[in-house]
């Protein structure tokens, strides 16, 4: 053991993997091969009927080939596929090829000329068909081999004729995905089918059957795909497939003009019945624009969404699409919104509306009336308006889209997006919401605007009410009255939905910081201060007045007069705020009161935040303190913690680094005061009582590591190692403390076996770290690895005891972002003394909300545990649907979990909380050892961890009472 | 030249009294069956008479459909039926005839309970003549006789709205009722298929109209709701029972739940509760949004909206109330309307037009005092809004409709002549169709060139199409065959079928023709010269030099013989079968040409 530990210490590894690969490899081919094919070239023989020889192929058909033996069966296959007189089998026998020839690592280059060949005679169009399809599996698989290539187009021109719709589509489609896409190499074949294939495919687009129509702009498409530059000379015949009746053939004609006015934009088209001529791309856009209001709904929405992609096109069409002239009795009449910006800039808001206030005015002249043929006219109106949802959906990303890219079009299109935020289908909302918040940079609300968004606040959906505060947080108001109208509403939605008590005052806060000086004018107002009374000082616990002071207080920092606004109290109530809610208040310089920060901040340039470097610099006071006594050192790590953690909690955005680097030295810390135990020299009997502490540092650390690996996101390979040694660290320390303490000698041969291995793969894994690491454990553990592998384990847990002691403490260094997987369990609150009453035996479900902060994969790794009192636990996995993203980092989940029990005496407490899965084998550093190369041949390695999965809870638990009642008879 | 005639008996460049004859292809179906609502006389029901003096209509007529249940299209279904007397079948769609009958009965009770009109029909009336009612489903095609088949298409308007296709072998009509093309609260937008219809007879209420977007209107109408509710004051919206009530209940409802809000919604008794009832059956009519969520709740299941009772009214607080009838004529609303009328915190909401001289319409154009009965005056303190909320589809949805459907024919009904006008110059403008405005009364008639589909025994398009390449959409293809047109059927069959078919024996027809050419040299060099000289120029054909000294041309033959005078004549005999007329005539024109030297 010890022998083959050392050759596998000093050789490397790769080539070890790979002799042992061909060896598996040949045994399996010997075995396999002839019982596969021969099987079947029996069991076909035997078939008396073709019903027999299907059932014989389709069992054949649900087993796997291996590689090898794949040639001899399509040969089998083949030899029956001549003799076979019936249909059906013949079919069969064609799809089977084909599915042969998908198999991994076979090339099926042997037998192209048999599968041509067996077109030939083949009369079945259906069967026909089919060959076509195995043809193209085998040409998608052999695209590196023009002459196949050219082969198989050539047999696809020639059966193009066929009578039947099916041959002809998969034809078309073959030509699609293997057709020459450079002009050069087609020329170089100079065989038939160098003619070009787009002119083959075009001539199908007047194929009399639709499904051929679709196939051939499919193939058109795909052809464009793999990078041909399709011709211009298509777009005409693309426009007359729009009026098709078929919509199949419609949507992908939508698609083809789309591909070709991305291709050429800027040439010129001509506008029938008239001389002028316009951009192709305006052209393009137009005829996309009419097909919004197409009878189909699926032609519908994707002529929406593919108009949000079209951004060349030129801005007064653009603002076409949202012009819908309104008439009456062929009188011009305004539309609302055009009445709305009046009604505001004339300064009179919000008169009742009057019978005929929409009276329409002016005379219009008929003859310049369009109602139909106007292309892009009223297409957003159209969609927005439509009647299903899906089609709504897609037109307001394309809107958004649009707006991203055209200011001057984002703040046309706004009232039609504060429209959508009443549709009916709350995803539609939502997703308007979104769309707003996405295009905020470019517009500014007018108060009116502004009020019908507000109204939105008060929708019982969270989801809604939350993306409606993102989208404040980056508005901009226009007036003063604006943020007042804001406030208020965010108040009496704090006041009907309590909950959104953070969300609020995050908003307020970006609406303060953003609008100083609108919000000047409002302060004594707000805070009902009066120049001659004192007024009574507010309740310092009331979420709405926090309200009110986080908007203030973060207007302050860009407005120093405002301070000058403030009362007695306002002062304390600013010192208790940046004090307990830090995130949502800024450092404010108040008259007569010192910033924490101002000796510093001249000195420090702006970009380096003072805690950051008070973070640095207490780390470097740790990292230089290597020799001092133990005492003193552990007082210095104790005092960092602390901190350290201090510091996480204030500065909200340093959290992670801080917790990380807190969690580091406290493992530190354990290890130096596990080891600074005086009684590591006494007799192993004495020592019995005294060893807890040690075990139980051993164990502390090795889940802190856990915790320090997969808890938090942006940890590089760089700290993995580091944790990875702090790891290797805490099991040497259980080794030695269970050699001290343990009878006997055979349980620590095993042991120390596994710990061996563990260093082996540390250095495997991390062997290009190895060189920063001098001086550490690892480092000087390697050094003896030699002497290790052959000693007894009682000298091992000695070399160990010593190496321990002497290794210096590592530099962990900071990646530039940390942050720390966080959940809050929103729902259920624990709040409530009603216990939730069922049925024993029957379950309950119990809604559970809760959000995720810098969870990645969260669909993967975040489960919910619910325990209860009887001490058995309860794992549940939450689909992955029940997770939304609301933004960057930030992940919500809202699932339901079922419970059940036998029937309880009384009402008792169920604990409920989130976990997060790991699995060491998951880990970021062993993802990147090549171990696709060993394939199955992996088992018979030493795994290089025993993939130890593990949870980590991460959130607070939650108390649920419930009472499952005994079931009535 | 085979036509559809058109005659409106009403709706005809007017709104109201709906009944329009059509006779297409032989047969004559009467569309819609309605009442006009400006008229208390004989002009109230179209004029029957128009169709037959004496004798039943039933023999006159092949079917009655009717579009939707509106008393301008349905309410003169039971005179004409009972009293005038038809016993053929009406087709409605299955909400149609569910809510028809109600609105029947209730326009009776009016007339002769309230007003007093005898001769007018009775309950039994009304049921005798929803016996004779066939229901049909959404595009099911309904076989009405062997010839006759008509089909529906959803409409929108109101619930079981439908467009109906009427269509007689190749030639059809599309009739669409009353349809909106853009979806509201409770029902989805009008669509319909490329069907080609010869002729499209549609409503043009608002002709000469671009509506704007509902959702202003919709989020205009409930800011105004709720903004009186939040401020304790009274909602009062006077509603008829049917239609715009419902969506304007959804738009509430869901509004009420949105926002959790909690002030109570009452809603009128009477014919609402019944109307409601079919609206919770018939949720495959309804829009996306109910269908959808309907498994778990039914939308017209109320939740925040209850049944009215009189001593409501005088509840503190906050409501919101629907009652009818929607002008503020009598009845409930105006009772509600006369308690809560002081307040100025209360508000009425009118949501649709109102006839002159009814209370609506005063205090819609502004009248704040108003003398009600007894001499009382009614000072009127509360807010007046009026909300208009149609269900008609715009010019542009009419002409969308249009576009969907590709009619070769347009008829407007269904709305004014001035209006009509310009619709119809835009129609015939945009889509190079004419367009057709008959008055009431007045006859259109419609040239049609109907397709004649013949069958084709399939041995033979087999043949056929194997011979040539693929058949083209855009070329017409030649074929040989027979046309047996035989008991009102036609049918193209291989020559040898018919023959069979028609127990003839098959006869042989031959051209014989002989070509004179001017060659000295002996026979059978004449004729190698021939051939050669046929070979080079037809180079597509098998031709063949024969052992006995003929050529032949694929089956044509051809012999050479010496000029009994004058042997440096050749006469060269050409036969053909009439098939092969076209090879044949130009192989003789070839040869008349004489031989290359």
């Amino acid at each position: 053991m010890a022998a083959h530990l050392k050759k596998r210490v000093y050789e490397e590894f790769t080539k070890v993997v790979q002799q042992q690969h061909e060896d598996l490899s040949a045994k399996k081919l010997r075995l396999t091969k002839p019982s596969k094919s021969a099987a079947l070239h029996v069991d076909l023989c035997k078939a008396t009927s073709p019903a027999d020889a299907l059932q014989y192929l389709l069992q054949f058909a649900r087993k796997p080939v291996e590689v090898e033996s794949v040639e001899g069966v399509v040969r089998i296959l083949l030899e029956h596929y001549y003799k076979e007189n019936d249909a059906s089998v013949r079919l069969k026998i064609a799809s089977l090829l084909g599915l042969l020839s998908k198999t991994a690592g076979f090339s099926p280059d042997c037998i192209v000329d048999d599968a041509i060949n067996t077109l030939q005679n083949e009369k079945s169009h259906q069967v026909l068909a089919q060959l076509l399809d195995t043809l193209l599996v085998i040409g998608t698989k052999l695209t590196e081999n023009p002459s196949v290539r050219m082969r198989l187009v050539e047999v696809a021109c020639k059966h193009l004729t066929d009578s039947s719709h099916g041959v002809r589509n998969k034809c078309l489609q073959l030509i699609g995905c293997l057709g020459p896409v450079e002009k050069g190499v087609a020329k170089e074949a100079e065989s038939q089918a160098a003619k070009d294939v787009q002119k083959i495919i075009g001539d199908h687009f007047n194929d009399q059957d639709p499904r051929v129509r679709t196939a051939a702009i499919k193939a058109m498409l795909q052809l464009h795909e793999r990078g041909l530059k399709l011709q211009q000379a298509i777009y005409g015949q693309a426009c007359k497939l729009l009026a098709d009746d078929y919509e199949q053939v419609r949507s992908a004609a939508v698609q083809l003009i789309w591909v070709l006015s991305q291709l050429y934009p800027e040439s010129i088209v001509p506008i029938p019945s008239s001389n002028e001529e316009i951009r192709l791309v305006d052209d393009a856009f137009g005829k996309i624009c009419h097909m919004v209001s197409d009878g189909s709904w699926v032609v519908r929405v994707q002529a929406a969404k593919l108009l949000g992609s079209m951004q060349q096109v030129s801005s007064h069409f653009l603002e076409q699409t949202l012009d819908k002239k309104l008439m009456s009795d062929l009188r011009r009449k305004r539309t609302a919104h055009e009445r709305a910006k009046e009604l505001y800039s004339s300064g009179e808001f919000s008169s009742g509306r009057k019978w005929g206030d929409d009276a329409p005015k002016e005379e219009i002249d008929t003859g310049a009336v369009n109602l139909i043929e106007s292309g892009a006219c009223g297409a957003f109106v159209h969609g927005l308006e439509d009647e299903m949802y899906e089609v709504r959906i897609a037109a307001v990303e394309a809107l958004c889209m649009l707006a991203q890219s055209s200011p001057s079009f984002a703040e046309k299109c706004l009232d039609f997006l504060v429209d959508m935020f009443n549709d009916e289908i709350e995803e539609v909302r939502l997703q308007s919401i979104h769309t707003m918040r996405k295009i905020s940079n470019n517009i500014t609300l007018r108060e009116d605007q502004l009020d019908t968004v507000l109204a939105v606040l008060e929708d019982s959906s969270r989801d809604i009410r939350e993306a409606l505060h993102e989208l404040l947080c980056c508005t901009n108001v226009s007036t003063k009255e604006g943020i007042h109208l804001a406030l208020v509403e965010l108040l009496k939605n704090l006041t009907k939905y309590p909950t959104d008590r953070e969300s609020i005052w995050k908003c307020l806060k970006f609406l303060g910081s953003r609008h100083p000086t609108l919000v000047l004018p409002l302060v004594p107002e707000l805070l009902s201060t009066h120049p001659f009374f004192d007024t009574p000082e507010p309740d310092m616990d009331d979420p709405a007045y926090i309200a009110v002071l986080v908007l203030i207080f973060n207007a302050a920092k860009s407005c120093p007069t405002m301070p000058a606004l403030f009362s007695d109290h306002t002062f304390r109530h600013y010192a208790y705020l940046r004090d307990s809610l830090s995130h949502l208040v800024p450092p404010l310089r108040l008259p007569g009161r010192k910033l924490v920060s101002s000796p510093v901040s001249p000195s420090i340039t702006p970009h380096e935040d003072p805690s950051q470097q008070f973070l640095h610099q207490s780390l470097e006071r740790v990292y230089n303190l290597q020799h001092l006594d133990p005492q003193g050192i552990q007082e210095l790590l104790e005092f960092t913690i602390r901190d350290l953690q201090r510091l996480g909690e204030l500065q909200s955005e340093l959290a992670g680094m801080a917790d990380f680097t807190a969690t580091y030295l406290q493992c530190q810390l354990l290890l130096i005061k596990a080891l600074q135990e005086k009684l590591w020299n006494m007799a192993a009997p004495l020592y019995l009582k005294q060893n807890a502490l040690a075990s139980a540092a051993a164990k502390q650390i090795l889940e802190e590591t856990y915790k320090m690996e997969f808890m938090y996101s942006g940890v590089e390979s760089k700290q993995v190692v580091i944790i990875h040694h702090m790891r290797l660290q805490a099991k040497a320390l259980q080794l030695i403390v269970t050699a001290r303490t343990a009878r006997g000698v055979e349980p620590l041969f095993g042991m120390c076996e596994k710990f061996l291995q563990e260093v082996d793969s540390f250095q495997r894994c991390f062997i290009s770290e190895l060189p920063r690491m001098q001086g550490s454990f690892v480092d000087k553990l390697l050094d003896l690895m030699p002497r290790l592998v052959t000693s007894k384990p009682s000298e091992v847990v000695k070399i160990l005891q010593t190496t321990l002691r002497q290794s210096t403490f590592l530099h962990l260094p900071l990646p530039e972002r940390l942050y720390r997987a966080s959940a809050n369990i929103i729902e259920p609150t624990g709040e409530s003394d009603n216990p939730l009453r069922f049925t024993s035996g029957l379950v309950v479900a119990l809604d559970v909300d809760a959000t995720l902060e810098h969870v990645q994969d969260p669909q993967g790794t975040v489960k919910v545990q619910v325990l209860y009192p009887d001490g058995q636990a309860q794992l549940i996995h939450p689909k992955p649907a029940d997770f939304r993203n609301p933004g960057p980092g930030r992940h919500r989940l809202i699932t339901q979990v079922y419970l059940s029990h036998t029937a309880w005496t009384e009402p008792c407490q169920i604990e409920v909380r989130l976990l997060l899965a790991y699995n060491s084998n998951r880990s970021k550093a062993t993802a990147k050892v090549p171990k696709s190369t060993w394939n199955e041949s992996v088992e018979a390695l030493p795994q290089p961890e025993n993939g130890i999965e593990g949870t980590i809870p991460f959130s607070k638990p939650v108390k649920v009472y419930i009472m499952p009642k005994p079931a009535r008879r | 030249m085979p036509e559809i005639k058109v005659t409106p008996l009403g709706a005809g460049q007017d709104v109201g009294r709906s009944c329009i004859l059509v006779s297409i292809a032989g047969k004559n179906v009467m569309l819609d069956c309605g009442m006009h609502m400006g008229y208390n006389d004989d002009r109230r029901f179209p004029d029957f008479s128009y169709i037959t003096q004496n004798g039943r209509l039933t023999d006159f007529l092949d079917c009655v459909i009717i579009s939707h249940f509106h008393l301008d299209h349905c309410g003169a279904l039971p005179y004409f039926s009972e009293m005038v007397g038809y016993d053929g079948p009406i087709y409605m769609t299955h909400p149609t005839k569910a809510i028809c009958p109600i609105l029947l009965e209730d326009y009776r009770k009016i007339t002769v309970d309230k007003k007093g009109e005898t001769n007018f029909f009775t309950s039994q009336m009304i049921k005798d003549c929803m016996k004779k009612v066939v229901a049909v489903h959404l595009h099911q095609t309904v076989q009405v006789d062997e010839e006759l088949e008509i089909k529906a298409y959803y409409a929108g308007h109101v619930l079981g709205a439908a467009m109906f296709q009427i269509k007689v072998g190749c030639e059809s009509v599309v009739y669409t009722g009353d349809y909106n093309m853009t979806p509201d609260r409770h029902l989805g937008a009008a669509w319909i298929d490329k069907c080609r219809p010869d002729l499209l007879i549609t409503e043009s209420t608002y002709a000469t109209t671009i509506r704007d977007s509902k959702r202003c209107r919709e989020r205009d109408f409930l800011k105004k709701v709720h903004e009186t509710v939040e401020r304790g004051g009274k909602v009062l919206i006077p509603v008829f029972a049917l239609g715009r009530a419902q969506e304007l209940c959804i738009l509430l409802e869901t509004f009420w739940e949105r926002m959790n809000l909690k002030a109570p919604i009452y809603f009128s008794t009477g014919l609402t509760e019944k109307a409601n009832h079919y609206y919770k059956l018939f949720i495959t009519w309804t829009n996306q949004k109910i269908r959808k969520t309907f498994v778990q709740r039914n939308m017209f299941e109320f939740k925040h909206i209850k049944a009215f009772d009189r001593a409501f009214a005088d509840n503190p607080g906050p409501m919101v109330v629907f009652a009818t009838p929607g002008m503020l004529h009598a009845g409930q609303s105006l009772q509600i309307f006369r308690k809560w009328a002081g307040n100025e915190k209360n508000m009425v909401i009118m949501p649709g037009y109102c006839v002159q001289g009814t209370v609506g319409h005063k205090i819609l154009s502004g009248q704040r005092k108003l003398e009600m009965e007894g001499r009382q005056i009614l000072e009127v303190k509360m807010q007046v809004e009026y909300m208009s909320f149609s269900a008609h589809a715009d010019a542009k949805g009419i002409m969308q409709l249009i576009r969907q459907a590709e009619p070769r024919n347009v008829l407007l009904v269904h709305g004014e002549a001035k209006k009509m006008e310009f619709l119809k110059q835009k129609i015939e403008q945009e889509f190079h169709v004419s367009c057709y405005m008959p008055a009431n009364g007045e006859t259109t008639t419609i040239f049609t060139n109907p397709s004649i589909p013949v069958d084709i025994s399939l041995g033979l398009l087999k043949r056929e199409t194997a011979i040539g390449l693929l058949p083209d959409v855009k070329k017409p293809k030649l074929m040989h065959g027979t046309l047996i047109m035989k008991d009102n059927s036609f049918r193209l069959v291989s020559p040898e079928q018919a023959l069979k078919e028609l127990g003839l024996a098959e006869h042989q027809l031959r051209f014989t023709c002989r070509v004179h050419i001017q060659d000295p040299r002996k026979e059978h060099e004449t004729v190698l010269r021939v051939y050669n000289h046929l070979k080079g120029v037809l180079k597509d054909y098998s031709v063949q030099h024969l052992p006995d000294g003929s050529i032949t041309v694929e089956s044509i033959l051809i012999q050479a013989t010496a000029h009994s005078e004058d042997q440096g004549t050749k006469v060269l005999l050409v036969s053909w079968t009439y098939q092969d007329e076209e090879l044949g005539s130009y192989l003789t024109s070839l040869l008349k040409k004489g031989l290359p030297q």
